[in-house]
């Protein structure tokens, strides 16, 4: 089928992208960088040093109100009692069977306020779902998209880096506070998808760019989603998409800890069945001894499916994600790929791949 | 990673080859414009030596961080050497995809396909 020519949307940060040599890529409906000076390079500046990437492509919705934890305890996997004012919790949105409808970050701004920050492609399905599942609850549920940049510094340096610029203590690890940095009043969340320490920054729009400039003068170096996926995928963090789709359950994904079946979220009850019969499909990190990198899709010999793969830049093979059979998923276990024609022997490993102990 | 060039000695394919003519053998490799659109690549998987290979048919693969790319042969002819460095340091099909980053070098089997090969400019041409 020929691609639809649609109008590809441009983060505030798209003139800085092409200045600093971007590759821009269509990805999820906006114009992005894959790469500016290489993946490899920029893979390892985020392990050995500090990276800055746009993430504005993210969507970003506030769900508010009296009833806004019980609404948000009805929608997503996890206990949303656990997260303190200012603290952090990775969740997800799941359907009636417990397929998983996106994965998202949730950030308590205060008692009765959360932010949730959706996938680029999922943000207009999400937002539906939290009308039409979460309206019956005294809440407002506003697409804030529009209003945020987001910028993600990850990397052994970042914190350092950014608490340079700042004008208070940043906050820990799974928090957030409001802080200016260089000058821009933005919302810092002590998150991030790389397995490096670091922390996302939201700001508003029009100060994406100076802001971005300021870090990159202090030294982050531009990263582009190239390596944020490589980086992702060394520390096993699932995209939505390849990893996690309507057709896979969480317990399947190895996600049962981010889901609080007593809560009695939106799939909760086909969630515990799993979760009690135990999977037929797990989903199992690999890496492959040799030459060769298996793909997304690629078939694994005797049944499963590869659901990620790239070449990991820190162990210098090719790792992925796949699909197999619940008696495969022993780490230690191997594989046989079928990458291309060519079968491949792979390894199941632990998570995550690339860690800071090896 | 130096910026886009063409030499004009070499004789190119569309689907991004070079081919350096010598007689009746030439030497095989990617264009710059075919490395810079696959990244890093971090492997090449050699054919053996005395494969045959027929124009415009797929001979082997270079793979990069993000993709693979099949490629295709300019010209049809026997391998008679294979660029075994490239094993070890596959990088240099980035950086210096005319040079060190050759692929093959192949005696040909039909010296007069060469007539469809474009020149660089022509080949230059289909890239903008």
């Amino acid at each position: 089928m020929p691609e639809q020519t649609i109008e590809l949307k441009r983060t505030p940060l798209y003139a800085a992208h092409l200045e600093a040599g971007a590759k821009l890529v269509p990805f999820a409906g906006w114009e992005m960088p894959i790469q500016y000076r290489g993946i490899r390079e920029e893979h390892l500046a985020v392990r050995n040093d500090v990276g800055v990437f746009d993430v504005s492509h993210m969507g970003q919705v506030v769900i508010s109100g009296q009833q806004a934890q019980e609404c948000l305890q009805h929608l997503v996997s996890n206990d949303v009692r656990r997260m303190p004012e200012g603290g952090a919790q990775y969740s997800l949105l799941c359907n009636e069977h417990g397929g998983v409808v996106d994965d998202l970050f949730l950030y308590r701004l205060a008692e009765r306020r959360f932010l949730i920050v959706t996938n680029a492609g999922n943000h207009p399905g999400d937002l539906a779902w939290m009308h039409a599942h979460g309206e019956q609850f005294d809440v407002e549920i506003s697409d804030c998209q529009a209003s945020f940049a987001m910028l993600a510094v990850q990397g052994p340096r970042a914190r350092a880096l950014v608490q340079g610029l700042a004008d208070g203590k940043l906050p820990p690890r799974l928090h957030c506070c409001e802080r200016s940095v260089a000058g821009v009043p933005l919302l810092v969340c002590g998150t991030g998808y790389t397995g490096e320490d670091g922390v996302e920054l939201l700001c508003d729009p029009d100060q994406a760019e100076p802001l971005w400039a300021a870090l990159v003068e202090a030294g982050a170096q531009p990263v582009g989603l190239g390596a944020r996926d490589t980086l992702r995928l060394e520390a096993c963090f699932h995209l939505y998409g390849n990893d996690l789709d309507e057709r896979h359950d969480p317990i399947s994904a190895g996600l049962g800890w981010a889901c609080a079946e007593q809560t009695g979220f939106i799939g909760a009850d086909a969630i515990s069945e799993v979760r009690v019969s135990g999977p037929e499909l797990k989903l199992v990190p690999f890496s492959i001894d040799g030459p060769g990198i298996a793909r997304q899709g690629n078939p694994i010999v005797g049944g499963g499916i590869v659901t990620s793969g790239s070449y990991s830049p820190s162990l210098e093979r090719g790792i992925g994600l796949a699909y197999v059979s619940a008696a495969c998923a022993v780490p230690g276990v191997g594989l046989q790929i079928d990458v291309r024609g060519t079968i491949r022997e792979a390894v199941v490993e632990t998570k995550p791949l690339y860690g800071k102990d090896q | 990673m130096a910026d886009s060039h063409y030499p004009d000695d070499l004789k190119y394919h569309s689907e991004h080859d070079w081919a350096r003519i010598e007689g009746d053998e030439a030497t095989f490799g990617i264009t710059w414009y075919a490395q810079d659109t696959l990244g890093e690549v971090v492997f090449f998987t050699p054919p053996t030596v005395g494969a045959a290979l027929t124009k415009d048919d797929q001979y082997t693969e270079v793979e990069s961080v993000k993709a693979v790319s099949d490629v295709v042969a300019p010209l049809s002819g026997e391998v008679i050497a294979v660029n075994d460095t490239l094993s070890d340091n596959p990088q240099a099909i980035n950086e210096d995809p005319y040079g060190e980053g050759w692929l093959v070098r192949v005696r040909l089997s039909d010296p007069s396909e060469v007539d469809s090969l474009m020149d660089a400019a022509a080949y230059v041409a289909t890239l903008s």
